[in-house]
């Protein structure tokens, strides 16, 4: 059984401006000691969607919240306040993004830590505090029983992130959610960190959620990746697939924004045009299609859902899901192009993209408002053409 | 630490000075009563006014006034003696402060017993019935007048509906004794001058903590305490409060400082006869000595509580550190 199992998870937040589709259907599983990478801008709904495993979107009271959260056999939705607390940073912990935020200004490093234990724990305080430089010299940070007295803005960022890590893993959590861990940190100390949690995973044996927008981040730490867009997963699969055979225009968008090592001298990095989309307006159809080079008319009106992808990866050993409704081929064909060097124009220019024939698996919701007259186009398109030659093998 | 404090009693020092140089220059420049006169009653005669002048030391351009003054100060701790009823300036100061000492202490007392969790409780209750109340009568508070609030109050609580005591007449507070001896019989009828002192003050510390603490629970530290698994009640008042209250400090210091150099106000409406009575008065005489007395106090209070303010702030805060 999966440690944590969140199915068709729905965040949306009411405000004056109208609702927030901060998480729109997400669905993902994380087994035991495994390590699961979500990747997407901010605004994407990735953080949300882990504030709401531990919990925490509760406290900001605006919150609807639909779908399921199954922790360790436990449904999070339906427990009562006082269970989650009992969860959170005792099975499930979080370590976030800035460290220097996020821990009290007031307090020394070791009260913070005592209290994380005691929080959970019958201990003494002397107990807890053993704990904590037991912790701290665990995570790396010299001298602990002498830092424990230290107080936060005494430390440097990388090693506030470590006493964040140290505080995370006090009480054994089973998993263990980081939330962009190494953003605002140095390159140098954000290989160290990720080192330390990788370390620390191995050791300890705890499943890890490692959200990010770096696909650096995730290529060292996470099994399989989820790519988010708009509230919604757009593509999962095992690592090794995401980055050899990409389904997703926004995930090839995410590859080809990065420089490789492997990339001929002289290519040039091809941003993702545009922004993300409110989140309070999407747009209809595929949330992509504004910033998707591949667009056609049938993507607007076509709401794509996950599908199996069309290139089985690993020969079918491994999930590979993508949500995107450009057939099969095409996908194959435009990642062939862009990943011998070829922009988008490029590609498109090499590959045909038929306007009309979408792909099967991936028709979601198909929108019809009444009374526009390319509506009833979109319906006409995507329905009498099922493009079978086009579906996943 | 106490290199920074000896720097700051030094200046201290200095700040005392330039205040006490602006007081003589503004009594002279602008234009004023002359003492002189006032001192000499009805239709005095040219030789008595000269004679007055002479024994006030009036007759001296104004700079060795001023350094006379100084001399006076610095070497006797002398503030001169008042041009009214020669009476010395420092005993006259003495004499008053207890009783603004006592209004000013214990309506800091009452509007923080009052405001702090007024504004606590409107922040965790935040768009509740609770909060609005609180909020709302908050604005009242502030926006009323203290002689408003003060006589609507005597009338209302001394006269109709209730029987506050109060001591009446003129001069009735210094006469019936004094807070420090005398505390059952005083505090009393203190009770409402607090009150009526405090409120707008209580309305200012309520929604300024209200605000803070609303701020302090969206930062991500309060983020870490809640993701620790910590009940709600400590993350609440051990990480959020704990923040939100520190600056209170800072504007409690200033504002008991300026109370100190006398809440003219509410001892005038309530008769009690406090510093601010005191400069109040001697302004109105051209009583210069006594004005510059009150002045060289007020000033002594506002900025000796900010050296106590930045010195406890440094405890509060770790990360300040002189």
């Amino acid at each position: 059984m999966a440690l944590l199992e969140v199915t068709d998870l729905k965040v949306h937040f009411k405000t004056d401006d109208g609702i927030v589709q901060a998480v729109d259907g997400v669905s993902y599983t994380v087994d035991r000691g495994q390590a699961l990478g979500i990747v997407g801008e901010s605004g994407s709904g990735k953080s949300v969607s882990s504030l709401t495993v531990m919990g925490l979107t509760r406290f900001a009271g605006n919150a609807e919240i639909s779908g399921s959260i199954v922790f360790d056999g436990q449904d999070l939705l339906s427990a009562s306040d006082e269970e989650m607390r009992r969860l959170r940073g005792n099975e499930v912990a979080m370590i976030f993004q800035d460290p220097l935020s996020s821990l009290h200004p007031f307090y020394k490093i070791g009260d913070q830590l005592v209290e994380a234990v005691q929080a959970h724990r019958d201990v003494s305080k002397a107990q807890a505090l053993d704990r904590a430089v037991e912790m701290l010299g665990l995570v790396g940070i010299p001298e602990p029983r002498r830092r424990v007295d230290s107080y936060p803005h005494e430390f440097s960022g990388g090693m506030r992130q470590r006493v964040m890590i140290a505080m995370a893993l006090i009480n054994d959590p089973k998993l263990l959610i980081a939330d962009e861990p190494t953003t605002a940190l140095d390159v140098t100390v954000q290989a160290q960190i990720l080192d330390l949690i990788q370390r620390l995973q191995r050791e300890l044996d705890t499943a890890i959620v490692m959200i990010t927008h770096d696909l650096g981040v995730v290529a060292e730490v996470a099994d399989d990746i989820g790519v988010m867009y708009a509230g919604r997963i757009v593509e999962y699969a095992d690592k090794e697939s995401i980055f050899a055979m990409p389904e997703h225009p926004y995930t090839w968008g995410l590859l080809k924004s990065i420089p490789r090592l492997d990339s001929p001298r002289g290519e040039e990095l091809v941003p993702i045009p545009g922004r993300p989309p409110s989140l309070i307006n999407k747009p209809a159809g595929c949330s992509f299609h504004p910033r998707c080079p591949y667009v056609r008319d049938a993507h607007k009106r076509i709401d794509p859902q996950l599908a199996p992808a069309a290139e089985a990866g690993n020969g079918g050993a491994h999930k590979h899901e993508v949500a995107c409704l450009l057939p099969g081929q095409s996908r194959r064909a435009l990642w062939a192009a862009l990943r011998s060097g070829g922009t988008p124009d490029q590609a498109l220019a090499r590959v045909d993209v038929p306007d009309t024939v979408v792909d099967k698996d991936a028709v979601g919701e198909v929108l019809a408002p009444a009374g526009t007259e390319v509506a009833e186009g979109v319906v006409a398109t995507a329905q009498p053409e099922p493009p079978t030659e086009e579906g996943a093998s | 630490m106490i290199p920074f404090i000896i720097r700051r009693l030094l200046w201290m020092v200095v700040l005392l000075l330039v205040i006490s140089f602006l007081t003589f220059v503004i009594f002279y420049t602008l234009p004023a009563a002359d003492p002189a006169t006032l001192r000499a009653g009805r239709q005095p005669s040219p030789e008595l006014l000269a004679t007055i002048n002479h024994t006030l030391g009036l007759d001296r351009p104004w700079y060795i006034q001023y350094l006379k003054y100084l001399e006076r100060l610095v070497f006797h701790f002398d503030f001169g003696y008042s041009f009214q009823n020669n009476i010395s300036v420092k005993s006259q100061i003495f004499d008053r402060l207890p009783a603004t000492l006592a209004l000013a202490t214990g309506g800091a007392l009452v509007w923080l017993l009052v405001g702090i969790p007024v504004g606590i409780i409107s922040a965790i209750k935040r768009g509740t019935w609770m909060d609005r109340v609180a909020m709302g009568s908050a604005l009242v508070a502030i926006s009323a007048p203290v002689y408003w609030l003060g006589l609507v109050s005597l009338y209302l609580f001394s006269k109709d509906l209730g029987k506050l005591p109060l001591f009446e007449g003129q001069g009735a507070y210094p006469n019936s004794g004094n807070i420090f001896t005398d505390p059952g019989h005083v505090i009393p009828a203190l009770f409402m001058p607090w009150c009526v002192l405090a409120a707008s003050f209580a309305a200012v510390y309520a929604r300024f903590l209200r605000g803070n603490l609303l701020e302090t629970m969206s930062e991500d530290y309060i983020r870490t305490a809640r993701a620790k698994g910590l009940r709600e009640r400590t993350v609440v008042f051990k990480h959020g409060v704990r923040s939100a209250i520190t600056p209170i400090v800072t504007i409690l210091g200033l504002d008991l400082g300026i109370l100190l150099g006398g809440a003219i106000l509410t001892e005038t409406v309530f008769n009690i006869p406090g510093v601010g009575r005191l400069a109040f008065d001697a302004i109105q005489k051209s009583d210069l000595p006594t004005v510059q007395g009150t002045v060289l106090m007020g000033a002594f209070f506002i900025i000796f509580l900010n050296l106590i303010v930045d010195i406890v702030y440094a405890f509060l805060d770790p990360r300040v550190r002189y």
